[in-house]
């Protein structure tokens, strides 16, 4: 603007090429902040669609009027709002359109008249973000399973923190929490939870941020919309979690996070696993161990006398070669039961060992192992039909069973 | 804490991390219900998961939530 300031600040009788004066006058306009970056109320008239693709229309009220132009790059989906006669409001900065001599606004965003400023505010930079990819589905990152160090941004005072640690002590105390406090609200807030956002993630290797403030009004809020926080998001090198305000409350803040929870200890709840539920699915993992090493014992012993079975229905029915079979048989049962009480002297060692989990104890316990008639062991529910002859082979015994449904429910 | 031990033995257990240790007990557990080993194997497949289940008790049992209170805002590190 100097130029053009410094051309026209010289003596009345220079003489200006039209040019001059409306390049003077389209940089006067564009370069007051009071006329950029800013929202207008009116309606629709002269509603003008090209084939270029632009949007011409006339934003009117009862005593003025002004010329708007919506370029094609910034409509995006936006063309069904613009109605002859639509009551708006839309955003964009005053201009000069030279070739005319004529004020031109310059819009680019329009909202139905109504919507308050605030949220006329807040969907235009929803749109904004969202055409930059900052909210893409696919860049939301799974959180941590069983987090270590958690870190926190949110007001030092306040109920939130307090209620972040419950829930975390409760559930996964084994993760350090760490606070790195800012103000949640007012002018400098935005630029503090940026900032703190930044630190914590660069110095102190968290697993997790959570990014959390209480309930509030929409402008209490409002610096989880400003940018310097959605950024701030974005660039988390660890998986962010936004609980800001109560479960109706949305900030831009909830679309960059990598996960939205709805208040500040629904946060705590999802960044961390219920150690009870954990303590109880290692239990089952360890039965479900249990459960195969019987099997593999089961399995051994079947092996063994299979192979006497066999032995015995493949020889010519004659009574002395019977005689010597027996007698062979016997020999090999008392192998059989020789390595059968290796086997369980190994496995007593095992289960000595581990105390009150040892898988001899799981038969006791209730278990059985399942085989055909054929003595082969059942291992999948689906081999079973209905009627199908087992046997069950409990602890102390044997017994015959039958199936009797082809699958139930469990 | 070590990113990446191989080793399980009973030393090392201790550096293992939550999530190592309990990835560790699904796998033997998975590679136990996999069949095709002695039962030698199998039974020492079956100590090791125990002791890994032991630790991860453990892990979840006695432990005191730790907070770290971290510098207070840039206005702050500006004066410090």
């Amino acid at each position: 603007m100097a130029d053009a300031g410094g051309a026209m600040a010289t003596t009345a009788q220079t003489v200006y090429p039209v040019n001059a004066v409306t390049r003077y006058l389209r940089e006067l306009l564009e370069n007051n902040r009071h006329l950029a970056d800013i929202w207008v109320e009116g309606e629709i008239s002269n509603l003008s669609l090209p084939a270029s693709g632009h949007i011409y229309f006339t934003l009117k009220d009862s005593n003025s009027a002004i010329r708007c132009a919506f370029f094609r790059n910034r409509i995006k989906g936006q063309r069904d709002r613009l109605e002859q006669g639509a009551s708006v409001v839309i955003h964009g900065s005053m201009s000069v359109y030279e070739a005319r001599g004529e004020l031109s606004f310059i819009v680019d965003f329009v909202q139905p008249a109504g919507t308050g400023a605030l949220q006329a505010e807040f969907e235009r930079r929803r749109a904004q973000f969202e055409a930059e990819g900052l909210f893409a589905v696919e860049r939301k990152r799974p959180l941590p399973r069983f987090p270590r160090r958690i870190g926190v941004v949110t007001s030092a005072s306040g109920a939130v923190f307090h209620d972040i640690t419950t829930v975390l002590a409760r559930r996964w105390p084994a993760a350090t929490i760490l606070l790195q406090p800012s103000t949640v609200q007012g002018e400098t807030a935005a630029d503090e939870i940026a900032e703190a956002i930044d630190t914590i993630a660069r110095d102190h290797a968290p697993d997790v941020i959570i990014v959390a403030r209480g309930g509030g009004s929409a402008e209490d809020l409002w610096a989880f919309n400003e940018e310097p926080v959605i950024r701030a998001i974005y660039r988390s090198p660890v998986p962010v979690v936004s609980a800001v305000g109560h479960e109706t409350d949305t900030t831009l803040a909830d679309f960059v996070a990598d996960v939205r929870a709805p208040t500040p200890s629904a946060a705590a709840e999802l960044v961390a696993p219920d150690r009870a539920d954990v303590a109880r699915s290692i239990g089952a993992i360890q039965r479900r161990a249990e459960v195969q090493l019987t099997r593999a014992i089961a399995a051994s012993r079947e092996t063994l006398d299979g192979s006497v079975h066999t032995l015995i229905g493949a020889l010519p029915n004659v009574a002395e070669q019977r005689a010597r079979v027996i007698d062979r048989r016997a020999q090999i049962a008392r192998v059989a039961a020789g390595q059968l009480a290796t086997t369980r002297e190994r496995f007593a060692e095992a289960g000595a060992r581990i105390g009150a989990l040892s898988p001899l104890a799981t038969l006791g316990r209730g278990f059985a192992v399942i085989e055909r008639d054929d003595g082969s062991l059942v291992t999948s529910a689906a081999s079973l039909a209905s009627g199908d002859q087992v046997m069950l082979r409990l602890q102390d015994g044997r017994r015959a069973a039958r199936i009797e449904e082809e699958e139930s429910a469990s | 804490m070590s990113d990446a031990p191989d080793s399980t033995s009973d030393e090392s257990l201790d550096d293992l991390t939550f999530e190592q240790l309990y990835d560790r007990l699904e796998a033997v557990t998975a590679q136990l219900e996999g069949g095709g080993l002695s039962l030698e194997q199998s039974v020492a497949l079956f100590e090791e998961g125990m002791r890994l289940a032991q630790q991860g008790q453990q892990l979840l049992g006695d432990v005191e939530q730790r907070i770290e209170t971290l510098r207070q805002s840039f206005e702050d590190e500006a004066s410090s």
